[in-house]
């Protein structure tokens, strides 16, 4: 069976007055229909700029490297995202099988249009429903979300719901045009624990209902570890460990991710230190040479790791990481 | 609590007038008859969902909020206050001994001063230092402390960081070499590697210089981290509070239990949905009768429905208000 979407070779640049700034560099990875994908990462990893070019939604001055594809299958065959220009052609990325909910779901819904608007301007777009049919459909996606009032709730603008609601509205509408795939860029980070809970909770249901696959960004190893199938790491534009879920939160290879996973507040062990990763993620003005991860790492190995960037290694067949312990530079002892 | 209390609070009511009309009658309480004490020294942790008045008790006792009813007391060996009743002097110098740290440094700091000006504002506003070599030292004796050099000193915070517009605003607070601080929710901006970071130089700073802190957040494994000590709130009213080991080891309330138990476990195999909270947070403007958890609390009786349960001990120092945390333990 082939993937849903496959990303090869992604590099992305960004034009500004200082020149070409590297935001994405060398990422490829695959997603299957039913899989949830944690993309995780510190603010400026590149996680957002990675998933907006599933949707070729990057800012007018992003320069694509050559060799970059990304290619949706949908039922009517392969789709070359990249290559998508006009905006008729982007539907189909844009809201179609491809649909995005975002942090903040004060800031997606337009203030002073009702919810239920919104929803059904969408479904029209997306479909030759009339108007009176995308109305039933968002109440009924409401109701699926569990907004309790779908029918009067669609009607009320997104000031009216709380912080909660309003995100299960996002959802609702995400989903209301039964996307093959779903990015949701940090969907619970905005809410509370409890309200948290069952956000995961109703996704996990989705994905088992509708069977889509779903990237789920987060700097959260907690929640990736509660939904995610697998998770890929991101570092300064680079993916530099990416494998199943459980694997790679006991068995983490990467310097970074065990950094990440060190620098979670435990609850199981109350006395655990609290180890930071030293430094600050460098300006992707001023990206390290060889690994970028170099000037923060605690296991670096000499020269190779100041000068020769790490080529990809597999630890098992489902298990990658970009390192250069692993790649037979290290002279003696275990990882 | 055996310690001295910096802060205490006796029947706190922090009250907003709302509705429309300047005859209105209808208020709005945001803090409801809450009693704590914090110890000096100590680090106080305040949890609770969005909209349970964790914000409004910290301003509230940094005198920023309008207390309606009760008292609160700040006394630190040096001086004591009574907030409720203070005089404009007196105030002037809480204000030296009680700061704020903010939850997000991007907004918190001014784009147009430099970082030097920005922790030396405290200063020159309240008049602490006498002309601008003192200010300098102090700036540069907080700065070293925060982990912030000279050439950092120079640079507008735009240059900085998540991590480092923290420690320049808590350079801020501190400078001005306070007692008692409000943390309010200072590292959920921030990202995991570097939170962990804030979070030791808090604790180090708060050892060093015998800090006393209000930590308000609604990460509980923050807090369980940080904190000597933890109040559970819920809808303007305290629900639990207990010294932090006890309260994670043995939480009594449902509704604590129920916060515990919506944190994503970092082990992929406990997908437990046990005691999963349903619904939210009701409207303060409309408080249910009776013990205000009743609407989303799974063991809800016509007791709880009707009368409103009061803080009882469960153990010295561990207190929860609950009807049922007996028979439910």
């Amino acid at each position: 069976m082939p993937s849903l979407i496959d990303v090869e070779n992604l590099t992305l640049k960004f034009r500004t007055d200082e020149g070409l700034v590297t935001a994405v560099e060398n990422v490829s990875f695959s997603l299957q229909s039913g899989e949830i994908m944690g993309l995780v990462g510190e603010s400026g990893s590149g996680k957002s700029v990675t998933a907006k070019a599933l949707m070729h939604l990057n800012a007018s001055n992003s320069v694509y490297g050559e060799e970059s594809r990304i290619t949706l299958h949908t039922d009517g065959g392969p789709v070359d995202v990249l290559s998508l220009k006009n905006a008729a052609d982007l539907k189909v990325v844009r809201g179609g099988a491809i649909s995005m909910i975002f942090q903040e779901p004060m800031a997606s819904f337009a203030p002073s249009i009702r919810i239920g608007t919104q929803m059904v301007e969408q479904l029209q777009l997306h479909s030759d429903k009339s108007k009176a049919q995308a109305r039933e459909i968002a109440v009924e996606m409401l109701d699926r979300v569990g907004i309790s009032d779908p029918s009067t709730r669609i009607d009320q603008y997104a000031f009216e719901l709380s912080g909660g609601m309003r995100q299960r509205a996002m959802i609702a509408m995400a989903l209301s045009t039964k996307p093959r795939l779903l990015i949701a860029d940090e969907p619970t980070t905005a809410l509370d624990v409890t309200i948290q809970a069952q956000v995961l909770d109703l996704m996990k249901d989705l994905v088992k209902e509708f069977g889509m696959g779903i990237i789920f960004i987060t700097h959260d190893l907690g929640v990736v570890a509660q939904t995610a199938d697998k998770v890929s790491v991101m570092y300064l534009g680079k993916l530099i460990e990416e494998g199943p879920v459980r694997e790679v939160i006991r068995g983490a290879k990467h310097p970074y991710t065990r950094g990440l996973l060190a620098a979670l507040p435990r609850l199981d062990d109350l006395d655990a230190p609290l180890t930071p990763v030293p430094g600050d993620i460098p300006s992707p003005l001023e990206r390290p040479g060889g690994c970028v991860f170099n000037t923060r790492c605690g296991d670096v190995i000499g020269d190779a790791c100041t000068a020769t960037v790490p080529l990809e290694q597999w630890v098992d067949p489902t298990h990658r990481v970009s390192c250069h312990l692993y790649d037979g530079k290290r002279k003696s002892g275990g990882a | 609590m055996s310690g001295k209390a910096l802060i205490s609070t006796e029947g706190l009511s922090v009250g907003y007038r709302v509705g429309k009309g300047p005859f209105s009658k209808s208020v709005l309480k945001a803090v409801d008859n809450v009693s704590i004490k914090i110890e000096k020294r100590s680090f106080f942790g305040l949890v609770g969902e969005s909209g349970s008045g964790k914000t409004t008790l910290g301003r509230a006792l940094l005198n920023a909020a309008p207390i309606t009813s009760g008292s609160a007391r700040y006394d630190d060996g040096e001086v004591s206050y009574n907030l409720t009743d203070i005089d404009k002097a007196q105030l002037a110098d809480y204000r030296k001994r009680a700061q704020l740290i903010f939850q997000d440094p991007y907004a918190a700091l001014s784009p147009r001063m430099t970082v030097r000006d920005i922790i030396a504002e405290p200063l020159e506003v309240m008049k602490i230092t006498s002309g601008r070599a003192e200010t300098d030292e102090r700036v540069r004796e907080i700065a070293a402390r925060c982990r912030l050099n000279l050439e950092h000193l120079r640079r507008f915070p735009h240059a900085f960081s998540g991590g480092q517009r923290q420690r320049i605003s808590i350079a801020r607070a501190l400078v001005a070499r306070p007692q008692f601080i409000v943390a309010d929710e200072s590292v959920a901006a921030l990202d995991v590697s570097i939170q962990a970071d804030v979070l030791n130089l808090l604790k180090s700073l708060q050892a060093d210089m015998g800090l006393t802190f209000l930590f308000i957040s609604h990460d509980l494994s923050v807090v369980a981290h940080t904190c000597d000590y933890v109040a559970v709130m819920y809808l303007g009213r305290l629900v639990e509070t207990a010294p932090t080991r006890q309260l994670f080891a043995a939480p009594k309330h449902p509704y604590t239990k129920a916060l515990f138990s919506a944190i994503p476990s970092l082990d992929p195999d406990d997908q437990g949905r046990a005691q999963r909270l349903e619904g939210e947070i009701p409207s303060p403007t409309n408080q249910p009768t009776g013990c205000k958890f009743h609407t989303r609390c799974p063991h809800a009786t016509d007791l709880c429905r009707s009368q409103e349960p009061v803080m009882e001990a469960v153990q010295p120092a561990h207190e929860v208000a609950c009807h049922r945390w007996r028979e439910l333990a």
